[in-house]
């Protein structure tokens, strides 16, 4: 996917006037965040938990070499087959020499941010392969060919109307003055829609919420069910997924399976939580044929043993973006790249670099929101706080912000000529703006001044006016 | 493959600041594997074997899944019946060739009409069994295998479980303990959780039921 | 590390201003020294602090973090306390000069020992000082901010809320949202002003459908944009740091209005 990170601030500008998705951004604010909440408040456990999941991942990450070659192991015992792929392109062609294997015209998908990541879709259909999401957010975005805004609400940008449009367009078959008004129809559309797909698809790819190095095994949660039939009605089930979604057991996954759906959506449990173990055995009456893991690198290895290693804990679980006010002020796609939110302003520039997604680490007010919620208790803003030292060292942060702060930092380490400068300071805005209380505008803080007033001071520092006290 | 294999195990290793595990660790981390410990297990998990039926019927109903009890089996074909019925639902469905099912006394109720199978998508209704069904969250565990295909548990618009009490268990782990104790290191290719019935948010946030998956879930549990 | 013993009879006191308190409105400064000495404090205003270092680090600049939280060290050593009339910067003091030194054990084991000594002003009063009243008095309803560092760094929460209740005349209107950051952010604010702006005006709609006439909070920074948002907004509510509040000191005129 074409990254417009760079853009950040254009797509912002552009995302705050756009009166439908600030409409579904309203409506997500108050939903997960309840839910959440609730879920919490039933589970007196879920603080202890949250520190075993943490450690879990701990332990996973730093054997992390062990845990791959014991869960390939496990794989191909049970008759599957790990592909090790260290960039998106290695993973694009592995699952390409599947497809062909398979002889595969269409392929159905769960959804996966690595299928993202790796911008498979695209490549699929470059290929003559028809990709097919069926998870109903991510065919409504498929419609409409837009990547999604949320890691687990994909279409939340949107509102119903946007929903009925795609349909109309992409739904020809179909009785243009049919009833479309309520969800619900929408969502029977769909089913009918994508059913013969699901029969009919030769491949099947998932993502992996977790990998279990004990027996091989994946684990994907859905409430659709649709990761199901995309992996028990084709020849081949797919499974894309990257290095850090291993876990030793089951028992480990339970722990953090506890957290995930109550994180995400508040459910005390997803719908379905799928555990899938090599190829159908031979007196299975379904399944795939096929079983296959892409395990996928593409940068991580790289971020073990370094300051972003914490963020490899992550389970996608969204519960920062739903908490985060930036992302609901903007929307996902402002973001400009695959991962929006905090867990992206941290994981995108370790993903597409620093130079081209800066905007994102810096674009956080540091409210820790989203590390308090954060159930694997990454801590998101000290790690975007690394992502802004490292440009400040590379100096990559802009020109005019570094003066500014070389002016101030010179100051603030000499207290008298400092104390000089802000009597100074104080005693002219004070002056000039003691008649109204405040500006109305105001040289060089015209961004605050646009949408604020600006507060006078009220004259005199407190230093000088202390000291005048004292020597009284 | 194999260099990229090599590559990202090196990668890891030199980010790790060190070789392969050395023999102890991997011994230390194999018998981890070997002999997998709980974690912390919530406390709403426990309790005596009635409580937790209790608690697994009322968690799977507040899952939206619905839930009929029978004093024994003999009870499940005119449970299966009403049910159906209270559906407006045809007394037909496909089930599970499972021998627990089969040992249900099904011909008291000569209307049922029963296939048994897998299902390619036509059947409205199907019925299993299950290998285990957890009260901490009202979930039902099913394994895949010659005794039941997995399409059941997906492709129908209406998925009826009949589901002894002696299979419902506290937490998520006692039902591991028992699926190892069943199948060894080799695990059946499919184990699904259930949750309630299929259902999506996807638009405006709003809960629809019967996504892709079945719209209803309905347990009969057979208590005596 | 909630310290749990009894605090000295009357405990020296340094009172960390803060730059925006010192530049933009020391009456608050002139507030929280009252309500320290009230408590029992000797209150000293040491002459060489000036900031703690946040506007650098948060745009990360480590280095001239480091020097100015150096300096912080400094000025502050043999106080039995310091305190600070901002979560946010007694959250830097507290959680993240520590951080700064970790390759450095002897400003290490001073900048930790800082922070064992570092508290915001309300949580001191309540939970060091024991105090459990305030003699002030406000007419008026007013309704709270809890500003971010201090609620997740420090876990202010229900301190300033015990305090107001001591207050005659007071009734406190709880604001919905009141743990969702008003879009200040420090250099954020500047940086990515138009985002800044829409939250500052959600928390302007959230506070002004209250009904309450004052809005108060603990951090200055978050209280200058919400005023102005409010301001510009044509609102009426009336915005002030806690402290002046709970000192009965109320009469400079709300933040960003004129004198009368």
């Amino acid at each position: 996917m074409q990254s417009t990170t760079r853009a950040f601030k254009a797509n912002v500008r552009k995302a705050i006037v756009e009166p439908g998705l600030q409409k579904a951004l309203g409506m997500m604010k108050t939903g997960f965040q309840v839910r959440r909440l609730a879920a919490v408040e039933k589970l007196p456990e879920f603080e202890q938990l949250r520190d075993q999941a943490r450690d879990i991942k701990n332990h996973v990450l730093e054997n992390l070499d062990f845990y791959l070659e014991r869960f390939e192991r496990k794989v191909t015992e049970a008759g599957g087959k790990v592909h090790w792929c260290r960039s998106a392109e290695e993973a694009r062609e592995a699952i390409l020499g599947i497809c062909r294997g398979v002889g595969a015209k269409t392929v159905t998908k769960g959804k996966s941010m690595i299928a993202e990541e790796i911008a498979l879709n695209d490549f699929l259909e470059e290929e003559g392969i028809e990709p097919i999401e069926t998870d109903l957010g991510e065919y409504i975005i498929q419609l409409r060919g837009e990547p999604p805004s949320h890691i687990i609400a994909p279409a939340i940008h949107l509102n119903k109307t946007d929903v009925i449009d795609a349909f109309q367009k992409a739904h020809t078959h179909l009785d243009p003055n049919r009833p479309m008004e309520e969800p619900t129809a929408l969502l029977e559309e769909a089913r009918g829609v994508l059913r013969p797909k699901f029969l009919a698809a030769d491949v099947g790819i998932t993502g992996a919420n977790f990998m279990i190095a004990e027996t091989g095994s994946t684990i994907i949660v859905t409430n659709e069910g649709n990761g199901d039939l995309t992996q028990i009605l084709p020849k081949a089930h797919v499974v894309l997924a990257s290095l850090e979604k291993l876990v030793p057991t089951f028992e480990d996954a339970a722990t953090i399976l506890r957290l995930l759906a109550r994180s995400a959506t508040g459910q005390e449990f997803s719908v379905y939580t799928t555990v899938s173990t090599g190829p159908r055995r031979p007196d299975d009456l379904d399944g795939p044929a096929e079983f296959h893991v892409v395990l996928l690198d593409n940068g991580r290895s790289d971020i073990l043993g370094t300051e972003f290693q914490d963020m490899l804990r992550c389970i996608r679980c969204s519960a920062c973006l739903n908490h985060c006010p930036v992302y609901a002020t903007v929307g996902g796609h402002a973001y400009g790249w695959v991962y929006p939110g905090p867990m992206g302003a941290v994981l995108t520039p370790t993903l597409i670099g620093i130079e081209e997604s800066g905007h994102l680490p810096n674009a956080s007010t540091f409210c820790g929101r989203c590390e308090s919620v954060c159930p694997m208790r990454i801590p998101l803003p000290k790690m975007m706080r690394h992502w802004r030292e490292r440009e400040f060292e590379r100096h990559l942060s802009p020109p005019s912000v570094r003066a500014g702060l070389a002016f101030w930092a010179w100051f603030a380490k000499r207290p008298r000529l400092y104390r000089l400068a802000t009597g100074l300071a104080a005693r002219l805005l004070g002056l000039f703006g003691r008649a109204h209380g405040r500006y109305g505008w105001l040289p060089l803080a015209s961004g605050w001044t646009r949408g604020r007033e600006f507060p006078a001071p009220e004259g005199q520092t407190f230093m000088s006016q202390w000291r005048k006290r004292s020597r009284a | 493959m194999n260099e990229a294999r090599s590559q990202i195990l090196g990668s890891i290793r030199r980010a790790l600041k060190r070789g392969p595990l050395p023999p102890e660790k991997a011994a230390a981390i194999e018998a981890r594997l070997r002999d997998p410990k709980p974690n912390l297990i919530p406390a709403r998990a426990g309790g005596e074997a009635k409580a937790v039926i209790e608690l697994f019927s009322t968690m799977a109903e507040g899952a939206a899944a619905t839930l009929t009890r029978v004093k024994s089996a003999r009870e499940v074909p005119g449970a299966v019946a009403e049910y159906l019925a209270s559906q407006n639902l045809p007394a037909a469905f496909v089930m599970a060739p499972d021998p627990e099912l089969d040992a249900i006394p099904w011909s008291e109720r000569p209307t049922l009409s029963i296939r048994r199978g897998k299902t390619e998508g036509a059947d409205q209704v199907s019925v299993t069994g299950a290998f285990a069904a957890i009260a901490e969250t009202g979930t039902l565990m099913m394994t895949s295998g010659p005794d039941h295909p997995s399409t059941l548990n997906f492709l129908p618009e209406t998925h009826v479980v009949v589901l002894p009490a002696s299979k419902v268990v506290g937490p998520y782990e006692e039902a591991w303990t028992r699926l190892r104790a069943k199948h060894g290191g080799s695990l059946p290719r499919t184990v699904n959780f259930v949750t309630g019935p299929s259902r999506s948010g996807d638009i405006e946030q709003r809960l629809l039921m019967g996504a892709h998956g079945p719209r209803r879930l309905h347990v009969v549990l057979i208590e005596g | 590390m909630a310290l749990a013993q009894m605090p000295a009879a009357s405990p020296r006191v340094g009172l960390f201003v803060t730059c925006l308190v010192d530049l933009m409105r020391p009456s608050v400064g002139f507030a929280a020294i009252r309500l320290l000495e009230n408590a029992g404090c000797r209150v000293e205003v040491p002459e060489t602090q000036t900031c703690c270092g946040q506007p650098a680090y948060n745009s990360g600049d480590r280095r001239d973090t480091r020097d100015i939280a150096r300096s912080v060290v400094a000025a502050f050593a043999g106080y039995d306390y310091v305190v600070v009339p901002s979560g946010s910067c007694a959250g830097m003091i507290h959680e993240h000069y520590p951080a700064l030194f970790a390759d450095e054990p002897e400003t290490l084991a001073k900048a930790q020992d800082l922070a064992r000594r570092t508290h915001e002003l309300t949580s001191f009063l309540v939970d060091v000082m024991k105090v459990e009243r305030v003699g002030a008095a406000y007419s008026g309803t007013v309704t709270y901010h809890d500003s971010c560092s201090g609620l997740r760094e420090l876990k202010v929460k229900r301190q300033p809320r015990r305090l107001l209740a001591s207050v005659s005349g007071l009734t406190l209107k709880e604001l919905p949202g009141a743990e969702i950051c008003c879009g200040f952010g420090g250099t954020f604010c500047v940086k990515y002003p138009d985002i800044s702006e829409r939250m500052a005006t959600e928390k302007a709609d959230d506070i002004k459908a209250t009904g309450a006439d004052t809005l108060l909070a603990g951090d200055m920074g978050c209280l200058m944009n919400m005023a102005g948002k409010l301001q510009r907004q044509g609102s009426g509510v009336r915005v002030r740091h806690v402290a002046e509040v709970l000192a009965g000191v109320t009469d400079t005129p709300p933040i960003g209005e004129p004198k009368a």
